[in-house]
């Protein structure tokens, strides 16, 4: 057969594209990678640019850590929930945080009315904290937390509770979030305006380096971004940037940067489009590298690793058929893995109508055991490494990233990008171009647009009991009324004048926090000494 | 002259979860309605305070965080309070199937649960809301 002949052949579709519409070829080969040189594109695993991976061995040394996210409700029915999961074989906490807490509100504020406990834990005080954290083993267990805007607050109430129940600062594993840059271009939860956001991060980054030498402080994360409806290359790009950003701020602040690169890490999504997403992955290593080398000058090699943490892509699962999510889930899981994620997340069926059932979360968890014992993806280390189309992918994706970093350093850098709205436009536009693919059935989403059938809705679901939020008032203002004061106030006082002047915030949030301040008292004063952030409205 | 059909399209709470609430208010739009985004973190005051200056005809609401049964029925609550009842107000987000029945009850025209198609929610905004003060 000729190449004519073979150009003539029908095919299903016009164009085959990614979701980050990407076209792609028929068929990839020897050609597609002209100039392919292993030791610069690829290296081992374990070998700059980490291409293949940031250990020689990947997962024969060590599976990656199986970290389901979980939070709602009272810090009791969390820390029940955590010990349900440990005692299932989970390997590490992440913590859920309701809104008001995101926002940094206490939950007997006016705008905290009918949030508290809803998306996640209710924290106010450490009192709460130590709740949440009864009986946990600290001292080797990690332990993530979602959060951001008050993430410097909820890092000192872990710092606090631990103390007084025994463990060691310094021996406190666990990352924050902290990441504000993606806050004000996808997540939406704020406090103050980013440049003060930016001041109070460095303050974390720097108390970080110097007392909490297992901590990450900052988890770089493109999950939000991408669920807000960015496409695999904005997510690759405004994270690596958001990242770039922030390293800034620590090299600004005075830090060597290797003092504080290893302990970056990163959090993206891991969406459908199974070969995009390896290709997205491998492609943040290699691009990571690069940028902490070269545009950086880090020495240490853990400067250069892009460690991420993966969670299956919430927005993908469909309310129609819900146990269809199951497999999704597994494709989805499956891609992070041959992508080298270092943690995982996989999501339950059932979160499109509510928070998951414990039936729900165990599902979720056996599919990532399933993908370690049994699949045989987590013997060779980047088994998809060669592919003439998955190094084309990789490639591909590097470039696009690539493009949209150096429009956004043309544009001073992510901060005034933020503030540009740039970002947030291109997010809009995404998703606006998606779901009108959707509309005329050029992407199917089956059960929803497609292969749609009949059906009842019944779900068993978890339901969030409204005394958790008449409780929740009642122990906030219990600890207000049963501190010190005088303590309290002093605490605040001085977090005020640190916050006016140039000084390290981080100590002071963790002596107010000792004094059962609150997570709304201390975000009080952000707002009155920095301004509250308002988004410039676009559709 | 045909008067143009003006909605306010809303987030109550503190949910920063805007994609749907963007997508909706932009075919809405490109429908040719005059649309009002507000913009995240609405207190239900806030809405119906923007809703009647607009001199809007209906509210469109987004919400997932969980807090809809609270929030949705308040902004009802308050358009009564205000005499502005005839603002249709309908809605959409992460709603459990029980939940669109009392959100029905409580005076919310529409619930929308995720995978409505565009041409859905369009289409019952142009049968369901009509200019205030002209009856239907």
């Amino acid at each position: 057969m000729t190449h004519d002949d073979a150009n003539k052949m029908a095919e299903r579709k016009r164009a085959f594209t990614t979701l980050s519409e990407i076209e792609l070829e028929r068929r990839y080969g020897p050609s597609s990678l002209p100039r392919f040189d292993y030791d610069r594109d690829l290296g081992d695993p374990g070998a700059y640019p980490f291409t293949r991976g940031i250990h020689p061995t990947m997962y024969r040394g060590r599976l990656w850590t199986m970290r389901q996210f979980a939070g709602f409700g009272s810090a009791e029915d969390t820390n029940r929930r955590f010990h349900y999961l440990l005692g299932r074989g989970q390997t590490g906490l992440s913590v859920a945080f309701d809104m008001p807490t995101l926002m940094g509100y206490d939950s007997d504020h006016p705008r905290s009315l009918g949030e508290v406990g809803r998306e996640g834990v209710a924290v106010d005080s450490v009192e709460d904290m130590k709740t949440l954290l009864h009986d946990l083993p600290l001292d080797h267990v990690t332990t993530s937390m979602t959060i951001n805007a008050p993430a410097n607050v909820l890092l000192a109430m872990y710092v606090v509770a631990a103390e007084e129940a025994g463990f060691a600062r310094a021996g406190l594993g666990g990352t924050t979030q902290t990441d504000m840059l993606k806050e004000f271009i996808a997540q939406k939860e704020w406090v103050v305006p980013p440049r003060p956001s930016m001041r109070l991060i460095r303050d974390m980054l720097v108390y970080g380096t110097r007392e909490l030498p297992r901590w990450n402080v900052i988890s770089i994360s493109g999950y939000h971004i991408r669920e807000a409806g960015a496409t695999a290359v904005q997510e690759l790009a405004f994270t690596l940037a958001d990242g770039i950003a922030y390293v800034q701020a620590g090299i600004d602040a005075g830090l060597d940067v290797d003092a504080f690169a290893p302990r970056l890490s990163f959090f993206f999504d891991c969406h459908t489009d199974f070969f995009e997403e390896i290709a997205k992955f491998r492609a943040a290593r290699r691009m990571w590298a690069r940028i902490m080398r070269d545009r950086f000058g880090a020495r240490s090699p853990r400067s250069w690793w892009c460690r991420f943490h993966t969670q299956t892509a919430g927005v993908s699962l469909t309310a129609q058929q819900p146990m269809n999510n199951i497999v999704r889930v597994t494709l989805q899981a499956l891609a992070a893995v041959l992508g080298g994620t270092q943690s995982l997340h996989t999501n339950s069926m059932d979160e499109t109508y509510a928070l998951p059932t414990e039936e729900a979360v165990t599902v979720a968890l056996r599919t990532q055991q399933i993908i370690a014992h049994e699949s045989g993806a987590a013997a060779t280390a980047d088994p998809l490494g060669g592919s003439y189309f998955v190094e084309t992918m990789t490639n591909r994706m590097e470039e696009a990233a690539g493009a949209y970093i150096s429009r956004i350093d043309e544009l001073g850098g992510m901060v005034r990008a933020v503030e540009l709205g740039f970002p947030q436009r291109e997010i809009a536009e995404a998703s606006f171009r998606f779901q009108q693919a959707l509309e005329r059935k050029e992407r199917v989403i089956v059960g929803v647009n497609d292969l749609v059938m009949p059906e009842e809705r019944t779900m068993p679901i978890l339901r969030i009991d409204p005394e958790v939020e008449r409780k929740q008032i009642e122990r906030v203002r219990r600890v207000r009324a049963e501190r010190d004061a005088a303590a309290a106030r002093r605490a605040l006082d001085e977090l005020r004048r640190t916050a006016e002047a140039d000084g390290n915030t981080m100590d002071r949030i963790v002596d107010a926090v000792r004094a059962r301040v609150t997570v709304g008292e201390i975000c009080d004063v952000f707002r009155a000494v920095y301004g509250e952030y308002r988004e410039p409205a676009i559709i | 002259m045909e008067t143009k059909i003006r909605i306010i399209v809303a987030k109550p709470g503190l949910d920063g979860h805007d994609r749907g609430a963007k997508v909706v208010a932009r075919a809405l739009r490109d429908a040719g309605f005059e649309v009002i985004y507000t913009g995240l973190h609405q207190t239900p005051e806030m809405i119906v305070a923007a809703a009647i200056q607009e001199d809007a005809d209906a509210i469109g609401l987004s919400i997932l965080s969980g807090a809809h049964l609270t929030l949705f029925p308040r902004v009802v609550e308050l358009l009564r309070e205000r005499g502005a009842a005839d603002i249709v107000v309908f809605g959409g987000g992460i709603v459990p199937e029980e939940d669109v029945t009392a959100l029905k009850t409580a005076g919310v025209a529409a619930v929308f649960t995720p995978g409505t198609s565009l041409e859905t929610i369009v289409g019952w905004v142009r049968e369901h809301v009509r200019p205030r003060g002209v009856t239907a």
